[in-house]
């Protein structure tokens, strides 16, 4: 199969960009999108052309690394599926399709399909974590965790931060990335110690960056290729709010 | 080169709390003039730099990827081995021992595997502690499974993402340590040499990989935590970035390479489908306790499965292995498959491939309890091949997945360069010839918490460490030398692209140094390398500039480094006159067909030293006893 191809092409940060168009021929309907984006970059680069950068590392769907807009939608239209593991199956011979970086404030551009999600990183560093230094825990099944509690705090947990949340978002809110952390831990009686502290210091943070704020349109639940559910968001607050009284 | 291997004497048991006691302390007030350098975060490098953050040193961790969550430790699926034995079913710390040297089949240190052993129960107190969401039984207590052909249940677990959550509890403590300011994290680095000053490692050079500056960092000691070395045939189950280049710069500088050609091929993986293929899926393991593995029983036979009667259908595994069926060991199965296919009586379109069929499971257990059990498996597999499994056998085939080999370490995890460690994959210490299921993740987070924690300490405490800045001569001569590759890669301006090239590289690799190997195959194979090699400095075309992000400038650094391992890796195997683990030798076979090991001349670790661009490397030999777990052969009949 053929398809068009329209790539958001930056040189730098401060360069500006713009769309590009390519054609892909002899597209297999096996090949992940990664891999069109490779063998278009085979021939840029044999033509002395500079490849499209992007972002990919695991190629699995769990390192969070890749990720982009496919026609407006965060990692494409395949709901529950990174670009690495999207196959050209799902699109139509001849079919053009849009590609551009995750566009956010907090998400500035460093080249072509790459940016820069520090922010989340710090969002973590403040917060997003339980204090036990090495060699101070107690045996594992001292602390015993219901089941229930334990899945619930996996699902949370299965966020692979790869920022689809905030690209979709229209204001561009880390809220689903913040509350899947704060339930992840909040949940288990682990968490509970730090639980106030670590709400009001992520969120602290979250402010920091120029994330925006969440109102609740549910298009980052939509996107995320790990399913984090809206719930999320909705323990982040409570944990916000209770800890803001708390302290009063 | 001596190789001290540094074993502590006295009783196995007792050898870890001995060493540990004998260890030098550094001043906790000191702690902070010490700079400790960490390149890596997967699960060895974020445990290690997090735990020598929260004791005070000064640390400055490095990784390529964007963020340390990214590190290819995140996509291990199926578990962490722990000799908890919470189930009382015959668990114990020599147990667990005693499996991993004998299923590395007789080829690593048995004081270190005991020490990894006795540390693994740490390991999930540590991670419960910090919220890593273990599966749980409804009383709340941790779950377990049996994996690998364990006998006992001794595999703790997290969904099918037990990488990913391990990784995130370390990389949550590290990055505590990064606010409380004790860490400075480097992400989108790339360590590009090894700085030796009078003997010692004193430092690294880096590539900034957003704005192409190369930088210089010093310090007390430096801890190599980059992975493993798969991606050396192109195609395997690692992350698209792994690399050997940190290890193999580190070699260069005078760091001892051991074992280089023990690599592990994992049975089940979902074959090639086309030359865009840009790297292999891993089906997990635990599909062979219900699965049975087929091919055609005559060659060439095209017809669908469900075309081919039970009668001319031949589960090769079953006939072979009677008692172990379609649950031999990954060393087994892989070579097995390969041989069904090279007789022609491979499946799919390139014939690369061999049924994993469901059928008789579905049949006997219904579709429903398949699903519960393989569910998620199940869709994955669908999702990449557009084939349902409920209705066709899957196909799949071995591919690289571990590699056991890396860079030699002592007991305290130090290499032959005074000053440099080595943890987790990429050093070779554990797993002998062939790793065991669930023992990877275990081994990374033992170096990085446990071990080098003390031995770091012990080292710095022990050394009179001038101070020395990147001022130095030496870091400026590495620079230069780092800077001269990078202006000759993108000056060849030739006709390939870099993957082209490291393509080829992977198909030499696996031809003749993957699932079996001959003497005669493997001095081919060196001779092609050296070829292409050649052909690469002459003809690679790397576009962009160094200073900004380059994506191919980077992957022309690292096959650069592919090549020469990839030649050391036959070296190894063509020494290696003998069958054991993941290394088979086709002319060291018992009559019908098994692995034949040969104690009596290769009851050693391979240690080898780099002598110069031209040179052939010298083979050092650590001698391996075993005084606890009596060599026997391995019988899977």
């Amino acid at each position: 199969m053929r398809l068009i191809l329209h790539i958001w092409r930056q040189k730098n940060a401060t360069a500006r960009g713009a769309m590009a168009r390519y054609e892909a021929r002899d597209v297999n309907p096996d090949m992940s999108m990664l891999e069109l984006l490779d063998v278009v970059n085979e021939e840029l680069m044999l033509k002395g052309e500079e490849p499209i950068a992007f972002e990919h590392d695991c190629r699995e769907g769990i390192c969070g690394s890749c990720g982009f807009m496919i026609d407006g939608i965060a990692h494409g239209p395949l709901p529950a599926t990174t670009v690495c593991q999207l196959t050209m199956r799902h699109f139509k011979d001849g079919q053009e399709l849009y590609i551009e970086p995750w566009r956010a404030k907090s998400f500035p551009v460093i080249k072509d399909l790459v940016v820069d999600r520090s922010a989340f990183d710090r969002i973590i560093s403040a917060g997003g974590y339980i204090t036990v230094p090495t060699g101070s825990a107690p045996d594992g099944n001292a602390i015993l965790v219901p089941k229930e509690d334990a899945e619930r705090a996996m699902d949370a947990a299965a966020c692979i931060g790869c920022g689809a949340c905030v690209a979709a978002c229209p204001n561009a809110s880390a809220a689903l990335f913040t509350g899947a952390k704060v339930s992840h831990l909040g949940v288990l009686p682990q968490g509970q110690p730090e639980r106030h502290e670590r709400a009001l210091r992520m969120v602290r943070q979250f402010n920091q960056e120029a994330f925006g704020s969440c109102t609740n349109i549910g298009e980052c639940e939509a996107v995320c290729p790990k399913q984090i559910k809206l719930e999320v968001i909705a323990r982040l607050n409570r944990d916000f709010i209770a800890a803001t009284w708390a302290r009063r | 080169m001596q190789l001290d291997s540094r074993v502590p004497t006295g009783p196995i048991e007792k050898l870890w709390d001995q060493a540990r006691f004998e260890m030098k302390l550094v001043n906790p007030a000191n702690k902070r003039k010490h700079t400790i350098i960490v390149v890596g975060s997967g699960l060895a490098g974020a445990s290690g730099a997090a735990t020598l953050g929260e004791l005070g040193y000064n640390v400055k961790c490095f990784c390529f990827q964007d963020s340390p969550r990214r590190a290819h430790s995140i996509a291990a699926q199926g578990g962490i081995n722990a000799a908890k034995n919470y189930h009382s079913d015959g668990d114990s710390v020599f147990r667990l021992f005693y499996d991993t040297v004998k299923g590395g089949d007789f080829r690593s240190r048995e004081a270190n595997v005991y020490r990894l052993a006795q540390i693994s129960v740490n390991i999930i107190d540590q991670c419960v502690a910090q919220g890593v969401p273990f599966a749980r039984e409804y009383g709340g207590t941790l779950a377990n499974r049996s994996f690998g052909g364990a006998q006992v249940s001794r595999t703790f677990y997290a969904r099918g993402q037990t990488g990913q959550q391990l990784l995130l509890g370390a990389y949550q403590a590290l990055e505590r340590q990064v606010d409380a300011r004790r860490v400075t994290m480097f992400p989108r680095t790339e360590m590009l040499d090894l700085v030796v000053i009078d003997g010692r490692a004193r430092g690294i050079v880096t590539r900034n990989l957003v704005t192409g500056r190369i930088e210089s960092h010093s310090a007390d000691a430096v801890v190599l935590a980059t992975g493993g070395y798969g991606n050396v045939y192109y195609l395997s189950t690692n992350a698209k970035g792994s690399n050997c280049t940190a290890i193999w710069r580190a070699y260069k500088r005078g760091a001892a390479f051991a074992n280089p050609c023990f690599t592990q091929i994992h049975p089940t993986c979902i074959p090639v489908s086309g030359h865009y293929q840009s790297k292999l899926t891993l089906m997990s393991e635990s599909l062979r306790n219900d699965g049975r593995i087929w091919v055609p029983l005559k060659a060439g036979d095209k017809r669908a499965p469900n075309q081919i009667p039970e009668a001319e259908r031949d589960y090769y595994l079953e006939r072979r292995y009677p008692s172990f069926g379609n649950l031999v060991p990954r060393d087994v199965a892989s070579r097995n498959s390969k041989a069904v296919c090279d007789e022609g009586r491979g499946v799919g379109e390139t014939g690369l491939g061999v049924y994993l069929d469901f059928s008789d499971a579905i049949k006997n257990l219904g579709a429903s309890v398949i699903e519960e059990r393989y569910g998620n498996l199940f869709e994955m597999y669908e999702r990449i091949t557009d084939e349902n499994p409920y209705q066709v056998p899957m196909r799949i085939y071995p591919a690289i997945h571990y590699t056991m080999g890396g860079l030699w370490v002592d007991y305290y995890l130090m290499g032959t360069i005074p000053g440099l460690f080595v943890t987790g994959e990429a050093n070779y210490s554990d797993h002998g010839a062939n790793r065991l299921g669930a023992s990877a993740l275990m081994q990374g987070l033992s170096d990085g918490y446990f071990i080098l924690p003390y031995t770091v300490g012990d080292y710095v405490a022990n050394s009179k460490l001038e101070r020395i800045d990147t001022g130095h001569v030496e870091f400026a001569k590495a620079e230069a030398a780092v800077a001269a590759m990078t202006k000759r890669l993108l000056s060849i301006k030739g006709h390939h692209t870099v993957d082209a090239f490291h393509k080829r590289l992977g198909h030499i690799v696996w031809e003749y140094c993957g699932m079996s190997r001959t003497r005669q195959g493997l001095e081919t194979a060196v001779q092609e390398i050296r070829a292409l090699r050649d052909e690469y400095w002459k003809d690679v075309t790397v576009t962009g500039s160094a200073d900004d992000l380059n994506q191919s400038l980077e992957k022309a650094g690292r096959v650069a480094d592919f090549f020469e391992l990839a030649e050391l890796m036959c070296i190894d195997a063509l020494d290696r006159n003998e069958s054991c683990g993941a290394h088979f030798r086709e002319e060291y076979q018992t009559p019908d067909g098994e692995a034949q090991r040969n104690d009596d001349e290769y009851s050693y670790v391979s240690a080898w030293e780099y002598q110069g661009a031209d040179q052939p490397p010298v083979l050092n030999k650590e001698p391996l006893h075993f005084e606890y777990v009596h060599p026997s052969a391995r019988s899977y009949k």
